[in-house]
């Protein structure tokens, strides 16, 4: 077994091990964190098979952007936000760990030499991002610009569910700066001029009533 | 590769161009705030597909075309298909016009660029040459669908029925993905036809074992019946039919079955063909489990939109006996049954776009008119949409001389011919189950009192001319079937030169 074959079961061991974890943890931000790290090992993997764009692009859009998204909203489905703060500590040491495993890798990849030349060389002087853009511009630019409409088609429907304000208002929490400020004091507090009466007691908690009535009504309204 | 880029042959694909470039149009238009603005996004999306339509019929021709580097290819089917993808989709707005003003929830700016946008979808997966342009059209059709099921976001049932069929479409999605990627890996190409050459060679010439690419196919095929909703892969039909607003039902029940079975057709006839053996008689298992689901379930069904979500389960297993039918020991008899198959979808869809147009023009607001119940006594209400309701009942049964008689003729003709004698009579004992409850809506339409507090049904004039056309069309095309099946048959033939039977 050479050292190359050495690599590629190592990391394939990480891969599956990390792979089973995240549809066997009970706890979903546990089962988040080793789908990182499957991804980040699968990185690796592709970068032994000489897929360094595919890797990168991995590393950067799965690992940088969509897993970041995907533990926050994993972490916001949890309505008990408390219990995910408490059990930072618990998190830690795993978290420190896939860190670190993080870490090894990325050192064993980027100082050992086995990595910097390769057996086979698919195309001299070709890297293969050079080679994927050059395809994508010009034989796949149909399937290239249609994926573009199918990115705009996931846009407009994720607006037309989402935008609550406009339209409609009922159900809108929308508040619009420009109206705030040009408030009036009568908009907010109405004087009521109540006629004086015997009987003090009764008039007095009336107008109290009012006032207070207008002064939460004014509260709301800010 | 080609280093640089060399500007494509745009004119082939001129309808889908012009049709982005409106869908867009529209969404701009649909921003505006005031109503007016909304009429307008409604008439510039109605007078597009109009447009759309005329371009494609400018467009035809005998010869076989291809562009953007082999991956879109436009022949007589794909024509034929993209205008009848037009009129369906022209047709489905004009019955829901009413429908969709009635609900204020649903955005109707956003509902018209997200159809037109579907549309696009459906004509790039009829023209895909190349499993990729064929994935990207099928997502964009079934994300724009997803969204206007569940654009009326305060209905409980609609955002269910969104979130079934959004799961259940990624779950087909992915089956269809991972069957093309093992084709992929053994063909070594994207290809359509070059798959189709491929396969042939490495099997008959080359000798190469056939698992590898019949276990892709079972997956491609279970790809496409979820599509296509056919038991065993039917689960999310009925509740999704049921949980949507009727306009998107429609929407759904109608053009999206057009592009499915074209890519069904570049699929398995186009592409993978050589594993003939294999997928008939996978599309054989589907068809019967379908056909006999689909009509026994259906009368256990209250609720019209089930029912008729059921009798769709049923017709698609029609379609699939034709489709299973093409090569056989006796000979080659493809055309006849495919454009059997063809000939079946057309019928099917005239008699689903008028039923549903009726369920949405007995509609009105938060009212929806989709109980069995809610159908009685029609004919006191209105006799002319009775009369019209039971002419496309008998068409779905299959009585004669109706459209959907002369369907299932073609369909059975090309069973025998292929020597399934037994798959025919399997057929025709589903048909007579089936026509149970297609019947028993006639008699609560027809003998069944009225309920005293019905209110009377107002249609506007424009919709109800469109009903009756629609539905006389039926009846027309059941007495002269012979255009509509000459046109069916020379879409196959110039597109894939099958020899006349």
């Amino acid at each position: 077994m050479d050292f190359e074959a050495f690599i590629f079961f190592f990391l394939a061991t990480i891969l599956v091990v990390a792979s089973l974890r995240v549809i066997t943890a009970r706890n979903p931000v546990h089962a988040v964190l080793y789908l990182i790290l499957a991804f980040f090992t699968a990185a690796g993997v592709w970068l032994l098979l000489e897929a360094e764009f595919l890797a990168l692009v991995l590393v950067m859009v799965y690992i940088g952007a969509v897993m970041v998204l995907f533990l926050f909203v994993v972490m916001m489905l949890d309505l008990d936000l408390d219990q995910v703060r408490q059990g930072f500590w618990r998190y830690m040491p795993l978290g420190a760990l896939i860190g670190f495993i993080i870490v090894l890798e990325m050192g064993a990849i980027f100082t050992h030499r086995i990595f910097q030349e390769s057996a086979v060389v698919p195309m001299p002087g070709e890297s293969n991002t050079r080679m994927l853009g050059a395809i994508l511009s010009t034989d796949f630019a149909y399937p290239f610009e249609l994926a573009a409409v199918l990115l705009l088609v996931a846009i407009v429907a994720a607006v037309a569910l989402t935008y609550r304000g406009g339209r409609t208002h009922s159900g809108s929490r929308a508040i619009n700066p420009a109206e705030q400020v040009r408030v009036q004091a009568a908009d907010r507090l109405r004087i009521v001029k109540m006629p004086v009466t015997r009987e003090e007691s009764e008039g007095v908690e009336g107008e109290e009533a009012g006032t207070e009535g207008e002064q939460t009504g004014e509260t709301k309204a800010c | 590769m080609s280093q640089y880029f060399v500007l494509p042959d745009l004119l082939p694909a001129l309808p889908e161009l012009f049709l982005l470039f409106m869908g867009l149009v529209v969404l701009l238009v649909s921003i505006g705030k005031k109503s007016s603005a909304q009429t307008v996004a409604f008439a510039l999306t109605q007078l597009t597909l109009l447009l759309t339509f005329v371009l494609v019929i400018r467009g035809v021709s005998s010869e076989i075309e291809y562009t953007f580097s082999n991956m879109f290819v436009r022949d007589m089917l794909a024509d034929f298909l993209k205008a009848l993808v037009c009129l369906t989709v022209v047709m489905t707005l004009s019955y829901s016009r009413r429908y969709l003003v009635e609900r204020v929830a649903i955005p109707m700016g956003e509902y018209c660029a997200l159809s037109l946008l579907a549309t696009l979808g459906m004509m790039v997966m009829i023209s895909a040459n190349h499993f990729l342009p064929l994935y990207l059209g099928l997502e964009i059709m079934s994300l724009s669908l997803y969204a206007m099921t569940a654009l009326n976001r305060n209905d409980a049932t609609a955002t269910e029925a969104a979130m079934k069929y959004f799961v259940l479409g990624a779950l087909a999605s992915g089956f269809l993905l991972y069957g093309m990627s093992l084709v992929y890996g053994v063909t070594g190409s994207l290809e359509i036809s070059e798959i189709a050459m491929r396969t042939g060679g490495k099997l008959y010439v080359e000798g190469m074992d056939k698992t590898p690419l019949v276990f892709g196919l079972v997956f491609i095929v279970a790809g496409l019946a979820f599509k296509l909703g056919v038991v065993p892969f039917h689960m999310w039909l009925p509740d999704v039919y049921h949980g949507a607003p009727t306009a998107a039902t429609l929407f759904i029940a109608a053009a999206p079955k057009l592009a499915t079975f074209a890519i069904v057709i570049r699929l398995l006839v186009d592409g993978l063909l050589p594993l003939y053996e294999d997928w008939q008689s996978m599309l054989m298992l589907l068809a019967v489990l379908s056909m006999g689901f689909g009509n026994i379930v259906a009368i256990a069904q209250r609720n019209i939109k089930r029912m008729l979500a059921y009798s769709a389960i049923a017709h698609m297993g029609f379609v699939l006996l034709g489709l299973c039918c093409g090569v056989v020991a006796g000979g080659d008899q493809r055309l006849h049954a495919y454009s059997s198959s063809l000939f079946y979808m057309v019928a099917y869809l005239l008699a689903t776009l008028a039923a549903f147009g009726l369920i949405m023009m007995l509609s009105r607001a938060g009212f929806e008119s989709d109980r069995l119940d809610d159908f009685k006594g029609l004919n006191q209400r209105s006799p002319w949409l009775a009369v019209m309701m039971m002419m496309l009942m008998l068409s779905m049964a299959g009585i004669p001389i109706l459209f959907g008689f002369f369907a299932k003729f073609a369909i059975l003709s090309a069973v025998v011919a292929a020597g399934y004698y037994w798959l025919a009579v399997l057929a025709v004992i589903f048909s007579l189950v089936g026509a149970f409850y297609y019947l028993r809506l006639i008699k609560i339409m027809y003998f069944d009192e009225a309920p005293a507090d019905a209110l009377p049904i107002e249609v506007p004039f424009s919709t109800r001319v469109l009903f009756s056309v629609n539905s006389l069309a039926v009846v027309l095309i059941g007495v002269f079937p012979q255009n509509v099946m000459v046109m069916c048959a020379s879409a196959f033939y110039h597109s894939y030169q099958f020899q006349p039977y």
